[in-house]
C-alpha cells in the first residue's frame, strides 16, 4: 500500500474548466474572439453587398477596361486619354513611384549631409542645421507641398516671357535647361541611328537602352574579375599589378563607343507656340512634391543620422585618431558604418512615410495613384467600393515591398555576434 | 654663506592675458567658426545662406501693410509708397480673417466656449504634465471628456450629464460587483448597467432635467466646426479614444495566442501599410456603405473614427516598444505572485511599460495633429481649407503666403513647444530605468 504513488484525482470535464482552467482557457478566449471578428466582418460585408446591391453596382472591376478620357500630364509610359482606367491607374502607379524614389533618394542626401553638419564643429553651421530641422518638421508637410507649388509657380517665370527678341527669361545652363512656372523642362538623351523599341504589351523598353546597361554591366563585370586576379596575384607573389586603368578603361569607354555608334546627341527643349516641345518635362506639380516631401522627410533624416552617430562610442573615433586616420576617412569608414546600425530602421520607417506622404499629390493635382485611380477614375465610374480598396491594397503592397526590402538590408548590415 | 645669484628672480612674475587671439570674442570666432580651411568656407556659405534668406523675407514681412480691406487695396498703397511694383506681404488678410483660421465659423460671441474647451484640454492634461499635481485633478479629466464636446458642439447641457451618470454607474457597479464575484463578472455586469442606463434611461433624465432646469447653449452644426478648433479636437478625440484601443492592441500583439496576435498584428500593419488620405476617403465615401442601411453620421465624427483607428496603430506600436524594453524579470516577478494576467498588466506591466511609452505617444500626437490638416482634402474647414476659402473670395483672391504662414507659425508654436516637452519628459523619465 505505501508504495502505490498517488494518482492525481481524475477530474471529469466540466464546462466550467474552458473559463476557469488555464489550459483550455486561452483557446476559449481565442474561439470567441475569432467568432466575434467574424461575425463583425461578416456583418459589415453584408452590410456593404446589401447596399452597394440596392444602389446596382455590386463589386465588379470589369470598369477598368473602360475607356478614361481624361488627360495625365506627367507620366513615364505611353498614354492618351483613349486609353483605359486601368492604363490611367498604372500610369498613376509608375508617377507614386517615381515621385517616392526620387523623394527618398533627395531626403537621404539632405538628412546625411545635414546630419553630419548638425554635429559640426561650426557654430553656426550646426546652429543653421538646427534650425532648419526644427523649422521643417514642426509644420505640417501638406503646407509645405503647397507653399512649394505656389512659390514655385509664382516665381518661375511663365513661357511666353521666353519669347520675343528681349525675353525677360532665358533657358539655364547654355541654353539647355528651360525653369517655367508649368515645370522644368531638361535635356532629353537622343539617337539619330536608333534600334527601335520592343513592346512588351504593357509599356515599350528601349533597345539602345538595354544595349547600354548590358555593355556597362559587361564593364563592370569585367573589372571585378579584373581586380580579383589582382588580389589572387597579391596573395601569390606580393605584389599587385595595376588595376585603375583597365577597371576604369572597361566601365568608360565601350558605352561611349556605343553612345558614338548609336549616334548619340543631346535634345534641347525649345519653344514652340505657347510652350517648350522637346526634352524630358517635370511638371510644377512633380517638382513642388519632391521639393516638400524631401525637404521635410530629410528633417527625420538628419535627426536618425545624428542619433546613429551619437550612438557610436567615442573611443571609436579616438582610436581611428590614434592610428592617424584623417577625420573625413574617420566619418565614412569608422563612424558612418556602425551608425548605419542605429539609422536603418529609422531610415526604413521614413521611407514609408515618405512614399504614403506621397498621396498628398491630390491637393495639387500631380497625377499619382490617388489623383488617378483614387480621384478622377472613383468620380468618373462611381465604383468607390473597388477604387478605394485598390489603391489601399496597391499602397499596402508597396509599403510591405519596402520594409521587406530594408529588413534585408538591415540584416546585411547587422553586427555579427560571436 | 649664500652667495647672491643675481639672474634668479625672488618674486614671481604676474600672470599675463592669454594672447587676446584664444579668448574672448576673438578667440570663440576662431574657435567655432574659423578653426580650418574647410570650417571658414562652411561659414561663409553659411553666412551668405543666411543673408540671401533674411534680405528676402524680413522686408518681405516687417514692411508689410496690416491695414487694407482687399488686396488690391494692399497693392494700391504698395503703389503710392514705392511707385516701382515693389510689393511685400499682405497682412491684411490675416487681420481680417485670423479669428476665421482660429475659431472657424463660430459667431463672435460664441468664441468663449473653443476657449473654454481650451482651457479645460490644458486642466485636464496638467496631472498628467505635473505628476506633483493632486491625483484629485483627474476627476477634471473625466469631467472634461462630457463637458468639451457639450463646449464644442452646444445643446442641453443635461444630455452629457446623462452620458456621465452612465459612465458613473458602470464604474459603481463595476466596483460593487468585482468585490462579491470576482473581476470579469464585474466588467460585464458594469458594461451592462451602464449600457441599460444609456439605450433605456439616459435620454428621459436628460429631457426632465430639462424640462425641470433648462440649461441650453446654442447649437453648432458640424459644417460651422472648423479652423484650429476642428483640428485640436480631431486631435484631441483621436489621442484620447485611441489609447484604450493602443493599449488592447499592443497586448494582443504581444499575446501569445496565436488567433489573437495575428489579427492585432494583421490589424496594425494593414492600418500603418496605408496613407491617411485613403483612410479618409473611406471615412466619406465608404463608411456609409459599411452601416446598415438608414444608419449615417455625421462628417467629422466619422473621420474621427477612421483618424482614431490610424493613431491607435501606431500608438500600438509605441507601446509595445515600451512592453519590449520592460525586463522580464518583472514579468515573471508577476507570475512569481500569482496574478492573474489582467491583474499583472494594470498593477505591474502596463505603469511602467506606459511611464516609457509618454514621449512616444506626445511625438504621435504632433504627427496626428499635423495630419489633421489632410481633412482639408476631403473638403472639411481645417485652416487649409479655410484658407481656401479665404482665397477664393474676390477680396483676397491671390494672396497666398500670408495665409500659409500665419497658419504655419501657430503649428509651429504647438508643435515645437509639444517636442520640447516631450524631450524633456524623455529626460526626465529615464534615470528610473538603467
Amino acid at each position: 500500500m505505501a508504495d502505490q504513488t498517488i494518482q492525481p484525482p481524475k477530474e471529469r470535464f466540466h464546462l466550467s474548466m474552458l473559463l476557469y482552467d488555464q489550459r483550455y482557457r486561452a483557446l476559449t478566449i481565442q474561439i470567441i474572439v475569432l467568432v466575434a471578428f467574424l461575425l463583425g466582418f461578416f456583418w459589415l460585408a453584408n452590410n456593404a453587398a446589401t447596399n452597394l446591391a440596392a444602389l446596382g453596382k455590386p463589386i465588379r472591376f470589369d470598369f477598368l477596361d473602360d475607356t478614361a478620357s481624361y488627360d495625365i500630364n506627367q507620366r513615364l509610359i505611353e498614354y492618351s486619354s483613349t486609353d483605359s482606367h486601368g492604363r490611367a491607374t498604372l500610369v498613376g502607379l509608375l508617377n507614386t513611384l517615381l515621385v517616392a524614389f526620387m523623394g527618398c533618394v533627395t531626403a537621404t542626401v539632405i538628412g546625411v549631409v545635414g546630419g553630419v553638419l548638425r554635429l559640426s564643429k561650426n557654430w553656426l553651421v550646426s546652429r543653421l542645421m538646427t534650425l532648419y530641422v526644427e523649422i521643417f518638421r514642426n509644420i505640417p508637410v501638406l503646407l509645405w507641398i503647397l507653399v512649394c507649388m505656389f512659390t514655385f509657380t509664382a516665381l518661375a517665370p511663365q513661357p511666353r516671357e521666353f519669347r520675343g527678341e528681349d525675353p525677360s527669361a532665358t533657358m539655364k545652363l547654355w541654353d539647355s535647361v528651360a525653369v517655367t512656372n508649368r515645370g522644368i523642362y531638361v535635356p532629353e538623351p537622343l539617337f539619330s541611328r536608333p534600334l527601335g523599341d520592343i513592346d512588351i504589351g504593357i509599356f515599350k523598353i528601349s533597345i539602345e537602352l538595354m544595349v547600354l546597361l548590358a555593355v556597362l554591366l559587361g564593364g563592370i563585370l569585367f573589372s571585378r574579375w579584373n581586380t580579383g586576379r589582382a588580389n589572387r596575384i597579391q596573395a601569390e607573389t606580393g605584389e599587385r599589378p595595376s588595376t585603375f586603368w583597365l577597371n576604369a578603361g572597361s566601365i568608360i569607354v565601350p558605352p561611349i563607343i556605343v553612345l558614338i555608334a548609336l549616334g548619340f546627341y543631346v535634345g534641347k527643349p525649345e519653344l514652340a507656340g505657347f510652350n517648350f516641345k522637346g526634352g524630358i518635362n517635370m511638371n510644377a506639380s512633380l517638382i513642388a512634391l519632391w521639393l516638400g516631401l524631401s525637404l521635410y522627410t530629410g528633417t527625420y533624416i538628419v535627426e536618425a543620422v545624428r542619433s546613429g552617430i551619437e550612438a557610436v562610442n567615442k573611443g571609436q573615433s579616438e582610436a581611428a585618431a590614434a592610428l592617424g586616420i584623417r577625420p573625413g576617412r574617420t566619418m565614412s569608414l569608422v563612424i558612418l558604418p556602425q551608425a548605419l546600425r542605429v539609422i536603418i530602421p529609422q531610415l526604413t520607417s521614413q521611407y514609408l512615410n515618405l512614399t504614403k506622404n506621397s498621396s498628398l499629390a491630390i491637393a495639387i493635382g500631380y497625377m499619382d495613384l490617388v489623383s488617378t485611380l483614387g480621384g478622377i477614375t472613383l468620380n468618373q465610374t462611381g465604383r468607390e467600393m473597388e477604387t478605394i480598396l485598390m489603391t489601399m491594397a496597391i499602397y499596402l503592397t508597396i509599403s510591405l515591398l519596402i520594409s521587406f526590402g530594408m529588413t534585408r538590408f538591415e540584416n546585411r548590415v547587422k553586427l555579427v555576434e560571436r | 654663506m649664500a652667495r647672491e645669484i643675481a639672474y634668479v628672480r625672488t618674486e614671481m612674475l604676474d600672470e599675463k592675458a592669454p594672447p587676446a587671439s584664444i579668448v574672448g570674442v576673438q578667440g570663440w570666432i576662431k574657435d567655432n567658426l574659423f578653426s580650418s580651411i574647410g570650417n571658414s568656407i562652411l561659414t561663409v556659405v553659411a553666412v551668405f545662406i543666411i543673408y540671401v534668406v533674411l534680405s528676402g523675407i524680413l522686408p518681405w514681412i516687417f514692411l508689410g501693410v496690416w491695414n487694407a480691406g482687399s488686396l488690391s487695396e494692399c497693392r494700391e498703397i504698395f503703389a503710392q509708397r514705392y511707385g516701382d511694383g515693389t510689393e511685400y506681404a499682405c497682412w491684411a488678410v490675416v487681420k481680417a480673417r485670423w479669428h476665421q483660421i482660429i475659431f472657424g465659423y463660430y459667431a463672435t460671441e460664441q468664441y468663449w466656449r473653443p476657449i473654454m474647451a481650451f482651457i479645460l484640454i490644458l486642466l485636464s492634461i496638467a496631472p498628467l504634465l505635473y505628476p506633483s499635481l493632486p491625483k484629485k485633478m483627474f476627476l477634471i479629466s473625466f469631467a472634461s471628456l462630457f463637458i468639451y464636446p457639450w463646449l464644442i458642439w452646444g445643446g442641453s447641457i443635461w444630455g452629457p450629464m446623462a452620458t456621465a451618470l452612465g459612465a458613473i454607474l458602470g464604474i459603481l457597479v463595476y466596483r460593487f460587483a468585482t468585490a462579491r464575484f470576482g473581476s470579469l463578472i464585474g466588467i460585464l455586469a458594469a458594461c451592462a448597467a451602464a449600457l441599460v442606463w444609456w439605450s433605456a434611461f439616459s435620454g428621459t433624465a436628460a429631457e426632465t432635467m430639462q424640462a425641470a432646469i433648462p440649461a441650453t447653449i446654442e447649437e453648432v452644426s458640424s459644417l460651422n466646426l472648423a479652423g484650429f478648433v476642428l483640428s485640436i479636437t480631431i486631435g484631441i478625440v483621436a489621442i484620447v479614444a485611441s489609447l484604450p484601443i493602443a493599449i488592447v492592441l499592443a497586448l494582443g500583439r504581444q499575446s501569445d495566442m496565436w488567433i489573437v496576435n495575428k489579427l492585432c498584428t494583421g490589424f496594425i500593419e494593414i492600418i500603418r501599410g496605408v496613407p491617411l488620405i485613403t483612410l479618409l476617403f473611406v471615412a466619406t465615401v465608404l463608411l456609409n456603405y459599411f452601416l446598415p442601411r438608414g444608419v449615417e453620421f455625421d462628417v467629422i465624427l466619422r473621420v474621427n473614427i477612421l483618424v482614431t483607428l490610424f493613431t491607435a496603430a501606431y500608438i500600438a506600436e509605441v507601446i509595445r516598444g515600451g512592453l519590449a524594453a520592460l525586463p522580464k524579470g518583472q514579468y515573471e516577478a508577476a507570475d512569481a505572485l500569482g496574478l492573474t494576467y489582467w491583474q499583472a498588466q494594470r498593477l505591474i506591466i502596463l505603469p511602467q511599460a506606459l511611464k516609457i511609452s509618454i514621449p512616444g505617444i506626445v511625438s504621435n500626437f504632433i504627427s496626428v495633429f499635423k495630419d489633421t490638416t489632410l481633412v482639408s482634402i476631403v473638403a472639411l474647414n481645417d485652416p487649409l481649407g479655410i484658407a481656401n476659402n479665404i482665397r477664393a473670395n474676390s477680396d483676397w483672391n491671390g494672396i497666398v503666403w500670408e495665409l500659409y504662414g500665419f497658419i504655419a507659425l501657430i503649428f509651429w508654436v504647438f508643435c515645437f513647444g509639444m517636442s520640447r516637452y516631450s524631450m524633456y519628459l524623455e529626460k526626465k523619465l529615464q534615470t528610473g530605468h538603467r
